[in-house]
């Protein structure tokens, strides 16, 4: 499989990545060489196999769902690029 | 006492408890060395003040007999740490000046061991790069120069290169590193340094900044084993806060360092052995052998038939883990904003400018093979074979093998600018030996085994059973002992 550059513009605002005009041959090219290297996997059998979902046979751990951090607005809204009081601020997303 | 910056991590340590040295001289000494080597751009943040007043508590707990196991012990940590109170880049613009507010679980483990931590290493951007040449803050220079050839800037590897060039130009005793496809160990064996990529699980990834979640995992370069095992003696640990670290006790792994190593089984894979293998790490991997065999192991061939898929599979699992993790940096909580005329604007601005090249394609190959219509194709198939690369690994233990050799890396260090300008693979290819063993989950090292003509270390890679990093501290403190002693490099980067 490869990408044309349509495909370009279209994972590019998938991945909210702004991706200017004179870009998208070079990004086609860089996009279809990683996959026509990935393309070997197609030879694998996989005939019956399980996708992996972890590396180690271990059981998700779980804890008790009560709160046991908060309190802390102001460390988590230190490094905000914009903020007021405790709010994170956000060009205007509604009408 | 000579020039502190000398010192092995276990000699330091014993010269501070028995009071030959003080920790505040010792940092000075690695202070001043980072001062003189910034042609080198190791580090992103020096933190020297820092340092200086953790010497002197460590200096207050020495007098006191209170000394942690690596008290007064100068370190550097790979700038994909979170540090409280200290910039935290990942190298990387998008982050701005982020400043945590909280420190990374190992990095913490250090810091509670009395480690003086000297600043923030250098890497590539988001540790995605095999030379370091990814990082926005410009690209790391190994100390190691080829013969004849002093005007080549010879790459460090990556992504942990910062680690790896701190520790060979003996600017730090040791340095944490992170490896997600290769980032310590392909680095370590580009420097002729020991890195230690351990068992998924066994060090908390918590407050590391994210590539592949599945993948990623913290561990040491130092410049000998015995180093490496006593720095991860303190990294390792459970950690309620990442639910994949694994609740188990931390074995002293610096007891398992000179144990005889006599009737141990070592596999050797005949499919690393890739069509146009230079001679030189064909002859290397040989000798590897052939020093296990003399120290007593037993040497048996074995097969490992999924070799081949194993970095493709990487590039399709570690871009979509990325582009998901990665997903976080829009310009709202933390790291710099471009304006944009709406929100979607404001993102893709922000994130067009604050990601380099090679993040932003790995992003939109992850994003393509996770979209509608490829997923199968692409991401659960890759799910599939990466079952089928572990099950090699397991069947091979199972039949015996304690432990694989193989080379660490495909060639020695290259130049900048020497791989990967025109083709992304390229580049890829450096982590041909050792992509395998993050896609099984399992602890590898790497262990430097000789300099190759052109003057450049080699280095050999074990992997281990997981869990069974103790086994791996053995063997390789066998090669070590009988590889050719590395001499670093003279100091041609000093400012006067």
């Amino acid at each position: 499989m490869s990408v044309d550059s349509a495909v370009v513009r279209r994972i590019a605002h998938l991945a909210r990545i702004a991706v200017e005009e004179k870009e998208v041959e070079r990004l086609r090219g860089e996009l279809n060489a990683i996959l026509s290297f990935v393309e070997t996997l197609g030879e694998v059998n996989v005939e019956g196999v399980e996708p992996i979902a972890s590396v180690l046979p271990m059981q998700m751990k779980k804890r008790v769902d009560v709160v046991s951090d908060g309190g802390i607005a102001d460390d988590i809204l230190a490094n905000a690029p914009a903020r007021e009081d405790h709010y994170f601020v956000v060009p205007k997303v509604v009408e | 006492m000579s020039d502190l910056t000398h010192l092995s991590l276990a000699d330091a340590r014993d010269a501070l408890t028995s009071k030959k040295i003080s920790a505040v001289e010792l940092t000075k000494a690695h202070l001043a060395a980072i001062e003189r080597a910034r042609a080198l751009n190791c580090f992103i943040t020096e933190t020297p003040e820092l340092a200086l007043k953790q010497a002197e508590a460590s200096d207050a707990k020495l007098a006191r007999g209170e000394a942690g196991p690596l008290e007064g012990l100068p370190l550097g940590v790979k700038d994909l740490y979170c540090s409280k109170g200290v910039r935290t880049t990942a190298a990387s613009r998008i982050l701005d000046d982020f400043t945590p507010t909280y420190e990374s679980t190992v990095s913490g483990n250090l810091l509670r061991d009395g480690a003086v931590t000297l600043g923030k290493l250098n890497l590539d951007e988001f540790a995605m790069g095999s030379s370091n040449e990814t990082s926005a803050f410009g690209p790391v220079v190994s100390p190691w120069r080829r013969k004849g050839d002093p005007n080549a800037k010879i790459v460090p590897g990556g992504s942990s290169g910062g680690s790896s060039a701190a520790v060979a130009a003996h600017l730090c005793l040791g340095a944490t590193a992170t490896d997600t496809g290769g980032s310590i160990r392909q680095p370590a064996a580009f420097t002729g340094t020991v890195g230690v990529k351990p068992t998924y699980g066994r060090c908390s990834r918590w407050g590391i900044v994210a590539f592949a979640s599945s993948l990623d995992q913290a561990g040491p370069i130092a410049r000998t084993v015995r180093d490496a095992a006593i720095m991860l003696r303190s990294m390792a640990g459970h950690d309620p806060k990442d639910t994949t670290s694994v609740d188990a006790p931390v074995p002293d792994y610096e007891a398992a360092v000179g144990a005889s190593v006599k009737g141990r089984r070592i596999g050797v894979p005949k499919e690393y052995r890739l069509d146009g293998m230079s001679a030189e790490i064909a002859a290397l991997w040989d000798q590897g052998v052939a020093w296990l065999k003399d120290a007593g192991a037993e040497i048996v061939d074995i097969s490992l038939p999924h070799t081949k898929y194993a970095l493709p599979t990487y590039y399709i699992i570690a871009p979509a883990e990325a582009s998901s993790n990665l997903a976080r940096y829009d310009g709202v909580r933390y790291g710099m904003r471009e304006q944009g005329r709406d929100i979607v604007d404001m993102y893709e601005k922000t994130r067009a400018k604050g990601f380099g090249a090679e993040v932003r394609r790995r992003i939109m190959i992850g994003t393509y093979v996770l979209s509608a219509g490829y997923y199968d194709a692409y991401y659960v198939r890759a799910q599939k074979v990466r079952s089928l690369i572990k099950r090699d690994f397991d069947e091979a233990f199972a039949a015996g093998v304690d432990a694989v050799l193989t080379p660490a890396t495909p060639s020695t260090a290259f130049a900048q600018g020497e791989q990967g300008s025109t083709d992304p693979v390229e580049m890829y290819l450096n982590d041909v030996f050792t992509v395998t063993v993050n896609m099984a989950g399992l602890p590898g090292v790497a262990v430097p085994g000789g300099l190759a003509a052109n003057g450049l270390p080699l280095g050999l890679q074990l992997i281990g059973r997981p869990f069974d990093e103790e086994t791996l501290f053995s063997l390789a403190a066998a090669l070590e002992q009988a590889a050719p002693k590395i001499d670093f490099p003279q100091p041609w980067w000093r400012e006067a």
